[in-house]
């Protein structure tokens, strides 16, 4: 598989990542070794094969409902860049 | 925006809803943090729901609880093997990056919900899928700051999202739709479903095709419609907009619009923001979710009579007219006030009409909850048997009895009558010892009487009452009073 110039800025864009065109250009040898690598994984018939999500065998792992303040708001507020005495402040993204 | 009625008729509107309903649990989905809303802004947050790097949620039981307890509601297949997905986008309402989600495997698939139209119209409204996902946070964008300011007390607060098939025809069956959503999970106490703080929210897909076309027209999805009248303004604008761009040759984009309640329009969002490819993939970080069939049962078995069961009741066993089964089952409370009054009287159909009257419109007046209400179910079904043996009048039972029950004092219905003298003369000596004193004061209007005005009765009855102090018994004294006056010579 092949991957293109046009896909490999598509999915950057949605990670919001950028970089200069040494690096898309590197970036893009190295999806389409991945990408290569996956094809021979695709040349094994999965059919009747439910999907592996989950490594573990455990289920349920469930917590009652309860709450409990495990954070304070000085805590809470502690790593934001910009925040005000309430609030995280983030660049204004609607008029 | 008033279209002519001969041009709305030759389109046929299709739309489907997705409802959000809040579910009432004292904690988050997938962390302790509390769901309290009024507080402060990021008061209610932990490191996972701000996704500090290494921290692992973990799944709320209730939640889980909550929207099987829907899904049974509604006759909902449950699926027994569940997994959540990962909806990835970036916004500032969202830490981690991504909303979870079931995309792949809603906890509850298909099921149906009845609606009852104007016309007397039931419809089925057929839904796709019911499944549980966290709420973002909250973005303040004031007009005065120039930044955007978030709030995470909101961020991980558990949902449900309710999709209906493209079943719905009209604004109408909307409105009725999302009512009886909301009655539904009202009813079973899984959410407030109050539409105007936002506890539970509706979008709506709409298109709109010529009647008689085979293939649907490009769907428009419209937000922000934040009451149940607004759902209904909102889709009836959206269609009309539709049909004037069909009709002008117009294409229609597939794109989400704003609904302004203050104008009554909508408006199409940013392009930008409909740029969204979510790459949804299994969330690796919540082992999978197995409901095995005795927990099934267990929640089967927490389930409450529901709205339509408690109609039929009310219709069939009860024998009462549709209209007050709608009324008495619009809310549980009352419903079930009413159902436990009709345990202790037979007479069902009094015991509606001092439910949908006096009871309802004194806690209108008072704005109070019928947990409040001073009457007891019992004490109510006494004041019924006390009109209904003819010891008291209904009018005297309203006016002077009802309001005396009100005061809360946890007198009965008879002792009070007693105490405050209203007991009515059914006495027949009594009442024979006025009517024959009325007849003797009164030789003329016998007279008269027997020449054919019968309606002089009515003068002999006010006489009567007069110097009975308004206790006679309307109906025995009448009769009383007819053959009185029929035996005089």
């Amino acid at each position: 598989m092949n991957i293109d110039q046009q896909t490999i800025r598509g999915i950057a864009h949605l990670a919001r990542l950028e970089f200069d065109a040494k690096d898309e250009a590197s970036l893009l040898t190295d999806f389409n070794k991945i990408l290569t690598w996956m094809d021979k994984l695709n040349e094994l018939d999965t059919t009747n094969v439910a999907p592996l999500i989950h490594m573990s065998e455990e289920v349920n792992v469930l917590r009652e409902d309860v709450a409990k303040v495990t954070l304070s708001h000085a805590e809470a507020l502690f790593n934001a860049p910009k925040k005000d005495s309430d609030y995280i402040r983030v660049p204004k993204f609607l008029g | 925006m008033h279209m002519d009625k001969l041009i709305i008729d030759k389109y046929q509107p299709v739309i489907g809803l997705e409802v959000h309903c809040q579910l009432a649990t004292l904690s988050k989905i997938f962390t302790p943090d509390s769901t309290e809303f009024g507080q402060l802004p990021n008061t209610n947050v932990s490191v996972i729901t701000l996704a500090h790097p290494g921290t692992l949620p973990l799944l709320n039981k209730k939640v889980v609880e909550y929207a099987v307890k829907m899904g049974l509601a509604v006759g909902s297949t449950i699926s027994r093997n569940n997994f959540f997905d990962r909806k990835n986008y970036f916004y500032p309402d969202l830490p981690k990056g991504y909303q979870t989600t079931q995309d792949k495997a809603p906890i509850c698939i298909g099921g149906a919900v009845k609606i009852k139209l104007k016309n007397g119209e039931v419809k089925n409204i057929r839904l796709n899928r019911i499944h549980m996902e966290d709420d973002a946070g909250k973005n303040l964008h004031l007009a005065e700051e120039t930044d955007t300011l978030v709030d995470y007390n909101r961020a991980g607060v558990p949902l449900i999202e309710i999709v209906s098939e493209p079943d719905i025809r009209t604004s109408e069956e909307a409105y009725a739709f999302l009512g009886e959503i909301r009655k539904l999970v009202r009813y079973l106490e899984i959410c407030d479903g109050n539409l105007e703080e936002g506890s539970m929210r509706c979008d709506a897909n709409i298109s709109v095709m010529l009647k008689g076309a085979s293939e649907y027209g490009k769907k428009v999805e419209v937000k922000n419609m934040n009451s149940l009248r607004n759902v209904q303004r909102a889709i009836e604008h959206e269609i009309e907009r539709q049909i004037e761009l069909v009709e002008k040759g117009e294409a229609i984009f597939s794109e989400t619009r704003q609904f302004d309640a203050t104008t009554g329009d909508t408006h199409g969002m940013r392009a930008k923001e409909e740029l969204n490819d979510y790459r949804y993939f299994p969330e690796p970080d919540l082992q999978p979710l197995r409901i095995s069939d005795q927990w099934l049962a267990d929640i089967k078995s927490t389930l409450p009579a529901l709205p339509a069961e408690l109609y039929e009741k009310f219709t069939n066993q009860y024998g009462l007219p549709e209209y007050d089964a709608n009324v008495l089952t619009d809310t549980k409370e009352i419903a079930l006030y009413f159902d436990e009054l009709c345990t202790h009287t037979q007479n069902y159909k009094a015991a509606s009409n001092w439910v949908m009257g006096a009871v309802k419109s004194h806690l209108n007046e008072l704005t109070l909850h019928i947990h409040q209400f001073p009457i007891k179910p019992v004490a109510l079904a006494q004041l019924i048997a006390l009109i209904d043996s003819g010891k008291v009048s209904n009018t005297v039972a309203t006016q002077n009895i009802f309001p005396e029950m009100l005061k809360g004092t946890g007198k009965l219905p008879l002792q009070i009558a007693e105490s405050m003298n209203l007991i009515q003369e059914s006495d027949t000596s009594s009442l024979q010892l006025w009517i024959d004193e009325a007849l003797a004061a009164n030789p003329a209007k016998v007279a008269e009487y027997k020449g054919g005005k019968t309606g002089i009765l009515s003068m002999f009855m006010g006489d009567i009452m007069k110097k009975s102090k308004g206790k006679a018994d309307p109906k025995v004294t009448t009769e009383l009073l007819k053959k009185a006056i029929e035996n005089l010579n």
